[in-house]
């Protein structure tokens, strides 16, 4: 039973030297010889190492994890499987989650993307779940750096080249660019798809003796150490890890997805799970391990591109397009038959066993033969130090430069990268495939319809990491505040939250302290809102020479609505109707892309009421449900200004609006262009006034009448008198003339 | 009527033109395998968007040597109505069932979005329910929609009505400006010299529901199905 694995002719030997450049550390080496009683074999090493990498592992991260709230009554799948799921009701279960692939993006922008995009997608469809719409946060240096161009190309490209390939539309997005990410850029992408409650899929294998299958593309030699690359900074040789970035087939992956679905409903399969990082050594000891179980490996049986891959090549491989499947014993036939019909191999490489060993065998000998649970639930879990830096980022004395005058202020933010339409972007993407998308990319948040029913979905992923960085907790509260209020603005009620957590290395304390704090806001946010966290995936080490990003959680939120009909949109509809805005905080200058581009510093962030934003969102909704809202829209970067001039911006014929703040032509910065207080903008038919006023009174948040909706297209607030047409000008132009080289 | 939707590995709008077909205009349409060679009956033929074979080599450049193709050519040979949108105008064109080829667009990238189509011919069977001049708004989504064919044919192809749509703005008018992927002539459909062949880029299929943008595209099958009849 017991035979000693061999090594192969040519193999290295394992020691601590290798296990160090695998990014195992002594002490972890040491506790691998420890556990198998011998020193492991060049295979096991390489096994060991990915399996133990922060990205597989969650090694700094798991303990934190437990905290996030992840249970409600709508939940049918919390943390735990390839992704979670949240009841939309009528019987469909949504399955989503977002991922990192940060790492990879930085090195190979086109394929680093594409396969972020492709590895998320089969996330959701190993659940059983037909993806039906993708999201992206990304985050790059400023406009300037020279390598933005090339990234923003790059990675824009990869996104659109496999999402628009697969056929699952591409509906939300958020972009920004910032010197904090020159080095290190961030790459989020978000997954939902939509199963009939009951029938989804597991990652838990059951049954000794049942068949595993490899399905999809053969094995080659892309992305060795791909989930080792995610787990390590990046130093002048990063270039040189280009090899361990994955090259991406959509055409397969579209292939995969249905065949998958099919087969799922054969229900021959007991458990399936994607083959991405650490690819065939994961979802080979993940799937036993969660069941309790064994499995044993003929790898000489694993589909190759070319000949004389080794034993250790073949489990390290992240070659893409590839699931492994544990099928009930006696219906691999059936399950072959599906695959063939779409032309992908369906190949039986080993079987369930009982004895919780993890075995590979190569030609019949074992190469490798492990305790399952030393790789998958028993990996080394650390309570990592943490401390608050000793100089906190906040409130430094103004450097009070000359502020700009108001409306050329407002003309500089709706120019700056990160206020201005985003549509050379998702101009690149398609987002009306499935026929679902009620409103699509360019709004506050998306919204889809369930086809054979009347409810809906809406969409939002957001982050602020400017925020972040002056107070990692309050910035994390703010950012799910935002994106429920963004789906609460579309009229749906925020159900499920996932989550993708960018920080640096977690060996520094202040690091470790960033993520904490983050996590805990997370968590409180989540509470307020009922909103639990489903699903989720956290990204360390994106740092550079000691330089690490600011702290970027990113937060997903799905939001669901009764009647699609009801939807609101954020563009103002008819002339004469009321201005209001309703907001919970006080709005400030700090973190704000105002203070960012006018270099204005010494505010700091105003405090959260969650009890007030629950409100807020709770009245959005029940604005919306009862028909009382014409238009709602978020206030985010550039501020109340920023945002009117957004809201007349309606794709169908663009209006003005007529507002006034404080005391006539007393206004100050911050009432123009603050952020942070959790503001929204409604506009109203005058006879539903007194009603909505009510309807906000009743949850203790004042509505404030500050103008109207006019015929003019100009923009009028205070001391700004501007056109709207040639405001818009100056949105939609900002990224296409910087990239013109007009800038 | 009785439709038939032709699904290659890699299609991608398959199902939403059924879905226009069935469930919104409750015609009588089924999917039709790549790998069969019967059209089982039916009056028309739909080749709908997507990456075919994953068009690696070329859009449409491996489709066309599907066994379903063979029977499409026969089927339009014999006077069948074949309508291709996205990439099946792309496959038509491959298969030399319609002139002309469909080359990367101008801007090198792909692009999603509405745009403003003016009917240069409204008596072919496509376009029947509308009328010359009609302007019609539907999405395009394509990184290879510039449609190119040598001089000669396409005079010879506007003297004989072949130009069934062209990209406009809002006003009818048409300009460098509003020709989104740097087609020839602004051309955005085009048919064979006997009317049953039909291509074009936009999707009428994804333009058939108010809630979801617009109906204009329920126009191009109407005047189909008006046509069987």
């Amino acid at each position: 039973m017991n035979e000693r694995p061999v090594s192969l002719a040519g193999e290295p030997k394992a020691d601590i030297e290798k296990a160090r450049a695998f990014g195992l550390t002594p002490d972890e080496y040491r506790k691998i010889e420890q556990i198998i009683g011998r020193t492991p074999t060049y295979t096991e090493l390489g096994v060991f190492s990915v399996m133990w990498s922060e990205h597989c592992s969650y090694k700094s991260s798991r303990r934190h994890l437990r905290k996030l709230p992840s249970k409600s009554e709508l939940v049918v799948q919390g943390p735990g499987e390839n992704a979670g799921a949240i009841d939309v009701g009528d019987g469909w279960a949504a399955v989503f989650k977002i991922e990192s692939h940060n790492h990879p993006s930085f090195v190979e922008p086109y394929q680093g993307a594409a396969t972020g995009v492709g590895g998320i997608l089969r996330d959701i469809f190993t659940m059983g779940a037909r993806p039906v719409a993708s999201m992206n946060s990304l985050k790059f240096g400023s406009f300037e750096h020279p390598r933005t161009r090339y990234l923003l190309g790059g990675v824009v490209g990869g996104i659109g080249g496999y999402g628009n390939c697969v056929g699952v539309p591409t509906v939300a997005g958020e972009v920004m660019f910032d010197t904090a990410y020159n080095a290190n850029i961030l790459v989020n992408a978000f997954c939902l798809g939509l199963v009939r409650k009951g029938e989804m899929m597991s990652a838990k294998a059951r049954g000794v003796g049942n068949p595993v299958l490899y399905v999809g593309s053969a094995t080659g030699r892309d992305g060795i150490h791909g989930a080792s690359m995610a787990s390590a900074e990046f130093d002048k040789e990063s270039e040189a890890k280009r090899p361990a970035v994955q090259v991406g087939d959509p055409f397969t992956e579209k292939l995969l997805i249905e065949a998958c679905l099919e087969a799922g409903k054969t229900g021959a399969i007991v458990a399936i799970q994607d083959m991405g990082a650490a690819g065939l050594t994961s979802s080979s000891s993940e799937m036993p391990s969660h069941g309790g179980l064994g499995i044993e490996l003929d790898l000489d049986q694993v589909p190759l591109r070319e000949a004389g891959l080794t034993p250790y090549e073949i489990l390290l491989s992240e070659s893409q397009e590839r699931m492994l499947i544990v099928a009930k014993r006696g219906r691999e036939a059936e399950l072959q038959a599906v695959f063939e019909k779409w032309d992908l191999h369906a190949v039986v490489i080993g079987r369930i066993t009982d004895d919780q060993r993890w075995r590979a065998r190569w030609h019949g000998q074992v190469v490798a033969d492990i305790p399952i649970g030393a790789l998958a639930d028993d990996a080394p879990v650390y309570d990592r130090p943490a401390a608050a830096p000793k100089t906190q980022p906040t409130v430094k004395p103004s450097i009070s430069e000359k502020r700009p005058e108001t409306a050329k202020a407002l003309r500089a933010l709706l120019d700056s990268p990160n206020v201005a339409s985003k549509k050379w972007v998702y101009r690149q993407y398609d987002s009306i495939v499935q026929s679902n998308t009620v409103l699509g990319p360019g709004s506050d948040a998306a919204v889809l319809r369930i086809k054979g029913s009347r409810r809906a979905m809406a969409l939002k992923v957001d982050s602020n990491p400017r925020a972040c960085a002056l107070d990692p907790y309050l910035g994390a509260v703010g950012v799910v505040c935002e994106a429920a209020r963004n789906v609460a603005c579309a009229g749906a009620r925020p159900v499920g939250i996932t989550n993708c957590l960018n920080y640096g290395n977690p060996e520094r304390p202040e690091v470790m302290w960033q993520f904490i704090r983050g996590v805990e806001g997370l968590r409180d946010a989540s509470l307020a809102f009922g909103a639990p966290v489903v699903s989720g995936n956290v990204s360390f080490y994106n740092e550079t020479e000691g330089h690490a990003i600011t702290p970027t959680p990113t937060i997903a939120v799905l939001g669901v609505m009764i009647d699609v009909a009801k939807h609101v949109t954020q563009f103002f509809k008819n002339a004469g109707d009321a201005i209001a805005i309703v907001r919970t905080g006080k709005p400030s200058l700090a973190a704000s892309e105002y203070a960012a581009l006018f270099r204005i510093d010494g505010e700091s962030l105003g405090a959260i009421d969650l009890a007030r934003e629950a409100a807020l969102i709770d009245g959005l909704v029940e604005g919306a449900e009862q028909g009382l809202i014409r238009s709602a829209h978020d206030i985010a970067e550039g501020g109340l200004a920023v945002a009117l001039a957004e809201a007349c911006f309606n794709p169908r014929a663009i209006l003005g609006a007529e507002v006034e703040l404080g005391r006539a032509g007393n206004a100050a910065a911050v009432d123009f262009f603050g952020e942070g207080a959790s503001t929204v903008i409604l506009a109203i038919a005058p006879g539903d006034v007194a009603r909505v006023e009510k309807l906000f009174a009743r949850r203790g948040l004042e509505l404030a009448l500050v103008g109207k909706v006019i015929a003019e297209p100009r923009l009028k607030i205070g001391s700004i008198d501007e056109s709207v047409s040639e405001l818009q000008r100056i949105y939609e132009d900002a990224i296409p003339r910087r990239l013109r080289g007009g800038d | 009527m009785k439709w038939g939707v032709v699904r290659f590995p890699g299609s991608l709008d398959d199902g939403d033109a059924l879905y226009a077909l069935a469930d919104v205009m409750g015609q009588d349409a089924r999917i039709l395998w790549h790998k069969d060679e019967s059209l089982g009956g039916v009056e028309c033929v739909l080749l709908p968007g997507g990456f075919s074979y994953g068009d690696y080599l070329r859009t449409g450049a491996i489709a066309r040597f599907s066994p379903i193709m063979k029977s499409v050519a026969k089927f339009a040979a014999d006077g069948g109505l074949v309508i291709g949108t996205c990439n099946g105008f792309q496959i038509l064109c491959e298969a030399h069932l319609l002139p002309g080829a469909l080359t990367r667009n101008r801007s090198l990238s792909f692009i999603c979005e509405r745009v403003w189509l003016r009917v240069e011919n409204a008596s072919t069977p496509f376009t029947r329910a509308t009328k010359q001049g009609d302007l019609l708004r539907l999405p395009i989504k394509h990184g290879e929609g510039l449609y190119v064919a040598p001089e000669d044919e396409l005079r010879q192809m506007e003297e004989r009505g072949q130009v069934i749509l062209r990209y406009v703005d809002a006003d009818g008018r048409e300009s460098d400006a509003v020709n989104p992927n740097g087609s020839m002539r602004s051309i955005a459909g085009v048919a064979n010299e006997r009317f049953n062949v039909f291509g074009l880029m936009p999707h009428p299929e994804h333009a058939v529901e108010a809630m979801l943008g617009g109906v204009d595209g329920l126009k191009i099958f109407q005047s189909i199905a008006g046509t069987a009849r």
